[in-house]
């Protein structure tokens, strides 16, 4: 049983990567919830609600893809909303092959990519140096178990929690962004600058007319690539650096 | 809504073996470092930028009211800035809106 150089043993890492999941798991309940609801009321029975919760692990891939399979479209169609929608984890999986340590073997990389949601992808990242298969399979547990009892709470009661109780857990998720990103910025100039730019075209995308039709699924892939590139463009990483997050 | 339940299954079927592979084969298949100093630089930003296109202005459409998210948006932001841990932020965040709109239905 290997320890990292924290010191930890794997026992440790998981449930560090338990805790850190946690914030995701309470801010998918509120999503998930409305997703339920969603499901139910435009006639998807619970049960195939809550199956695809379990076996997509996805918010906006489902969310189209309710629409989708509601009206009965082409299966094709189907697959290609699917695969624009969700091309930013292809991203993701990229930069987190880079950021996972020999902890982990080809096997837990099967089971790892599958609980490879945004968040979750976003706390992994925000992790100093690299990462151990004990602390990501500790860091899915939560976001899994949240956006599964979510969706089964809001396909059986509707009215189960106060409105003005989901409305303020609808900010938890990106309070959590929040968290990750403002240190680093902090203390690196570059970092900040990818931010802001990835900020800026982000809200070209939302509010600049013709900018606000393209789908938000693309906005992401497009805003990442842009700022991501202009900060590899003009502040690359130092050749040969053990590179870490923090630094 | 007409779909059968066969068709739901297939449907839910087809969506998560899409979103499966476009996950899984990316990490499966890079397993050695990237050498390349461009490639490098730009996945070390990618977490940042996505983080910061999702996040904003997103964010200010999370909850009930406009006001209540710059109020939650602002709590996290000082937090942050001070260097508090995730949970903290997110529910001092969460708190921060239930009171502004608490406040706003008092107004």
């Amino acid at each position: 049983m290997q320890a990292t150089a924290l010191g930890e043993t794997p026992r440790q890492q998981f449930l560090r990567g338990l805790r850190d999941g946690v914030p995701i798991g309470l801010g998918y309940l509120s999503v998930s919830f409305a997703f339920g609801i969603t499901a139910v009321s435009r006639g998807v029975p619970g049960w195939i609600a809550l199956l695809i919760s379990m076996t997509n692990l996805t918010s906006a891939g489902q969310l189209a893809g309710l629409d989708l399979m509601v009206i009965g479209c082409a299966m094709s169609e189907m697959i290609l909303t699917q695969c624009v929608i969700n091309l930013r984890y292809a991203l993701m999986s990229v930069s987190l092959s880079q950021k996972v340590d020999e902890t982990v073997r080809l096997r837990d990389r099967f089971l790892i990519a599958f609980g490879n949601t945004d968040e979750v992808f976003a706390v992994a990242s925000g992790q100093p140096g690299k990462v151990g298969r004990y602390y990501l399979f500790g860091l899915i547990v939560a976001p899994y178990i949240g956006w599964s009892s979510g969706t089964l709470l809001g396909t059986v009661a509707s009215g189960l929690l106060p409105a003005s109780v989901m409305a303020a857990l609808g900010i938890a998720i990106y309070g959590m962004f929040v968290a990750i990103v403002i240190p680093p910025a902090r203390k690196s100039r570059a970092v900040a600058l990818v931010l802001g730019g990835a900020v800026a075209l982000a809200c070209a995308f939302r509010y600049l007319p013709v900018l606000n039709r393209v789908s938000g699924g693309f906005v992401i892939i497009i805003c990442a690539v842009i700022a991501a590139s202009l900060g590899a463009i003009f502040a690359p990483i130092p050749e040969d650096s053990e590179e870490d997050a923090t630094t | 809504m007409t779909t059968s339940i066969p068709m739901l299954l297939l449907y839910t079927f087809v969506m998560a073996a899409v979103t499966y592979l476009i996950r899984m084969l990316p990490f499966v298949v890079f397993r050695k470092p990237i050498k390349n100093r461009f490639i490098k630089s730009f996945l070390y930003y990618v977490p940042y930028a996505v983080l910061g296109a999702m996040t904003f202005p997103a964010i200010l459409y999370s909850t009930s009211h406009l006001a209540s998210a710059a109020v939650g948006l602002a709590v996290s932001v000082i937090l942050a800035w001070f260097g508090r841990g995730l949970l903290t932020v997110a529910v001092s965040a969460c708190a921060a809106v239930y009171l502004a709109e608490w406040v706003m239905v008092l107004l």
